[in-house]
């Protein structure tokens, strides 16, 4: 099960995922990035603090963004991932494909450089 | 068969007693008239009358009365038809008697004795056939106590029947009290008139006809029985009367009183038997509504008998139905109304701001007469709309118009909210039997991929003197996207591959056979580990749909120069044990999974790797089920405990690590129930 909640601050999207995402819960997931996109904002951050664990469809949904967001020139930053969740990320070779920050000022920082 | 004969023998037995009793009856007034004794015995016509009788019943139970096919009104037809042949028989010894004129036969009291005869057996055969089918309509809803009443009014008959024929009157009284006792029986039970209530509007006027005409021949032959009787008696006091039998005076009354009453009954149920036809018609229809599901299978219908019964049970001039579906559009059903005017009719309600049940926002039945006032040109005064709800959601709305001012009244809302009811409930069954039949073509579909899927993997895997392989497979319920292979591409060089396809069920046996499809024919031109990977990225970003990519490993494991070569495409990283070491290791390397990146710039994302194998050497390949499995306490089996199980047998054969593996995984999950895929490659070198 995965809680999802969004707050804006200061022109950036703060997308917060809370609890699991396996194949059913990456759909809300795919939504709430959707929509934020969709309503314009510039930057979208995704607070992982709280996430538990990733399937590898919700790693889909981090991927399926990527040339999008690039093409309209919208940084996505992940910030916040606890290890276990990052390894996960970092086997897959996401890593290197998502742009990922320790904590919310370097992740706001990241995107603002980004954004340039 | 056996019955035609009964009826048959019963007709003959009724004509001969008829023909004894005639023939003994007019010796007997021979020979009082000549006052000579007379040649057969006094009693012989009266009993053959009683034989007569009897055999005659018999024979209109036989008839009439074990006839199931016989409607109510077939009944009263056959007691007409009777009465007609009786009535047309009996005028044509009258014309008879016309044409032969006032000669001294015509008045000669023995010819008018068999002219009496005549009569009275044709009147007695029509008295017989109505007193069988009254029978039938009034035990048509028996009961107990009705079966006894009619089981004593039939005795009390035969008990009349034979009391006359016994010629010894008792007294005037005993004779009263049966005629009292019988009158009574008859007027409790000329109370049953349930079968009326059953004869629709048509039927009762046709019930109606058949019974005044019935009352002429009645009035009839009672007038020519007794006309006749009265003229022999005149000449003859010794003539027997046997009209004046009590038995058949008792079946007159009986077949009078109820025909009257019969009579007087569909007359005053003649004004209200529309609204049981119409109460008739609505348990019809609404039963239509509910089973339209099973027998037609489709929605359309259900709009249909819908429609069609709402404006049968209310009497609508006009009516719509709307459907809302979101994913085939809305649907529109109209009767006696064009799309135009019903268009016209709900953008003025629209232009008023009427929240009805029209703009699908309420849920409650809606009388939207008043609004239609202001709508010039429109030919309805009275409007009412009812909501579809399914599942709570309201689908549609059915909308009844007339064109008379408050043409609706409460009992008919009810009734067609009951109807909108009941087709939501159809509707919602009809849905839930979709629903079940498209998981049962899942599961089946499931099925497939997954024999699909086994059959995907390698029955048997490449050998060698410097290495041996084992492998295994578990997969859940669901179709998972594990695969692993291996391929000899030389006689030093064999490719061994190991991938999962992220997603399930069918789409991820798809895809597995394309990764198949790609090692199969990619790994024959002798590539490097990442030329192997970029040229698969190529091939899949088209193929994958997005958000679903495959990770993997290929390998290229040299025998001539012991080297392993491989590129790691997001898989899970190998485990490696070094013989020389005795050491167990995660082999740390980057690469970035197939689909993700459908540029060029995939190359940048994977490396070549390459490690030295000597013999003892165990390299594990594993898809993320086993690293994932978790235990009662939701704590996954991960990478140490992967490498702790390895560390344990790490000298012994490939087998036997994969059975420890396995082993350690199912002690760590404490069932042996799989809710994932576990695929485990074990190479072994030697």
């Amino acid at each position: 099960m995965v809680h999802i909640k969004r707050l804006q601050e200061g022109g950036a999207d703060i997308i917060s995922v809370i609890g699991e995402i396996d194949a059913s819960s990456s759909i809300e997931l795919d939504l709430a990035i959707a929509k934020s996109v969709g309503e314009g904002f510039k930057q979208i951050l995704v607070d992982c603090s709280a996430l538990e664990y990733i399937s590898s469809a919700g790693l889909g949904v981090f991927m399926s963004y990527i040339e999008e967001l690039k093409d309209k020139n919208i940084p996505m930053v992940l910030f916040g991932m606890k290890e276990k969740v990052a390894n996960t990320f970092s086997i897959l070779g996401l890593a290197e494909l998502l742009h990922i920050a320790t904590t919310k000022p370097e992740a706001k920082k990241l995107a603002d450089e980004l954004s340039v | 068969m056996k019955t035609k004969a009964i009826t048959r023998l019963l007709f003959l037995g009724s004509i001969l007693a008829w023909l004894v009793l005639v023939f003994s009856d007019i010796t007997v007034l021979y020979s009082e008239i000549r006052q000579l004794p007379p040649g057969v015995p006094k009693w012989l016509p009266s009993v053959m009358l009683n034989i007569f009788i009897l055999c005659l019943f018999y024979y209109y139970r036989y008839q009439i009365e074990k006839d199931e096919s016989l409607s109510f009104t077939d009944l009263l037809w056959k007691v007409f038809a009777t009465g007609l042949i009786a009535t047309v028989v009996s005028l044509v010894f009258r014309l008879g008697e016309f044409l032969i004129g006032t000669t001294r036969l015509a008045s000669h009291p023995l010819f008018k004795d068999l002219i009496y005869q005549i009569n009275l057996a044709l009147f007695l055969s029509f008295l017989l056939s109505a007193y069988t089918s009254w029978k039938r309509l009034i035990l048509y809803q028996k009961s107990k106590w009705l079966i006894r009443i009619w089981l004593v009014f039939e005795l009390c008959l035969f008990l009349a029947l034979w009391y006359d024929s016994i010629q010894i009157t008792v007294s005037s009284t005993a004779s009263t009290i049966i005629i009292v006792i019988i009158a009574l029986l008859v007027i409790v039970l000329s109370a049953n008139m349930r079968w009326v209530a059953y004869l629709n509007f048509k039927q009762k006027w046709t019930s109606l006809l058949l019974l005044m005409l019935s009352f002429f021949y009645l009035g009839y032959f009672l007038f020519t029985v007794n006309s006749i009787s009265a003229f022999i008696n005149s000449i003859d006091p010794a003539f027997q009367d046997f009209g004046s039998h009590i038995f058949n005076v008792c079946l007159l009354c009986f077949v009078l009183v109820y025909s009257i009453f019969s009579f007087l009954v569909i007359l005053f149920n003649l004004p209200t038997s529309s609204v049981f036809e119409q109460k008739l018609e609505e348990v019809v229809n609404f039963q239509r509504i509910s089973q339209s599901i099973q027998t037609e299978q489709n929605e359309e219908s259900v709009y249909n008998i819908l429609l069609e019964s709402s404006v049968s049970a209310v009497f609508a001039d006009a009516a719509w139905l709307e459907i809302e579906s979101a994913s085939n559009g809305s649907k529109f059903f109209t009767y006696k109304i064009t799309e135009l005017e019903s268009q016209q009719i709900r953008n003025h309600l629209k232009q008023h701001h009427v929240k009805g049940a029209l703009d699908q926002s309420s849920d409650k039945t809606k009388n939207l007469s008043k609004y239609l006032a202001s709508l010039k040109g429109s030919r309805f005064r009275s409007l009412i709309a009812f909501p579809i709800v399914v599942k709570g959601e309201t689908i549609g709305t059915l909308a009844l118009l007339k064109e008379l001012p408050e043409g609706f009244n409460k009992e008919m809302m009810r009734i067609v909210s009951n109807f909108a009811n009941q087709a939501g409930i159809s509707i919602e069954n009809f849905r839930l039997m979709e629903q079940a039949f498209q998981t049962e073509r899942y599961k089946e579909e499931l099925k497939i991929a997954k024999t699909v899927q086994k059959s995907l993997l390698p029955t048997k895997l490449e050998s060698d003197p410097d290495f041996e392989i084992s492998a295994f497979a578990q997969s859940a319920d669901e179709v998972g996207g594990d695969y692993y292979d291996t391929l000899r591409i030389n006689e030093h060089q064999v490719a061994l591959i190991i991938a999962d396809v992220s997603g399930k069920g069918t789409t991820a046996a798809f895809h597995m056979s394309q990764m198949k499809g790609i090692f199969h024919s990619l790994a024959q031109q002798e590539l490097e580990p990442k030329e192997f990977m970029a040229r698969a990225n190529r091939a899949l970003a088209f193929c994958l749909e997005r958000g679903s990519f495959i990770s993997a490993t290929y390998f290229i494991v040299d025998t001539k120069i012991k080297t392993i070569r491989y590129s790691r495409a997001g898989h899970c990283p190998v485990l490696y044990y070094k013989a020389s070491e005795k050491k167990t290791a995660y082999l740390k390397d980057k690469g970035t999974a197939l689909g993700m990146v459908r540029s060029r710039d995939y190359t940048r994302l994977v490396e070549n790797n390459e490690l030295q194998y000597e013999p003892g050497d165990v390299m594990v390949l594993y898809t993320d089920g086993i690293t994932e499995a978790k235990n009662k306490k939701n704590e996954e089996f991960d990478y140490h405990r992967l490498e702790a199980a390895l560390q344990e047998v790490a000298e012994k054969s490939s087998r036997e690590i994969e059975k420890n593996i396995i082993q350690r995984l199912y002690e760590f999950s404490g069932t042996s129930l799989i809710n994932d895929d576990y695929t485990s490659m074990i190479i072994k070198f030697r």
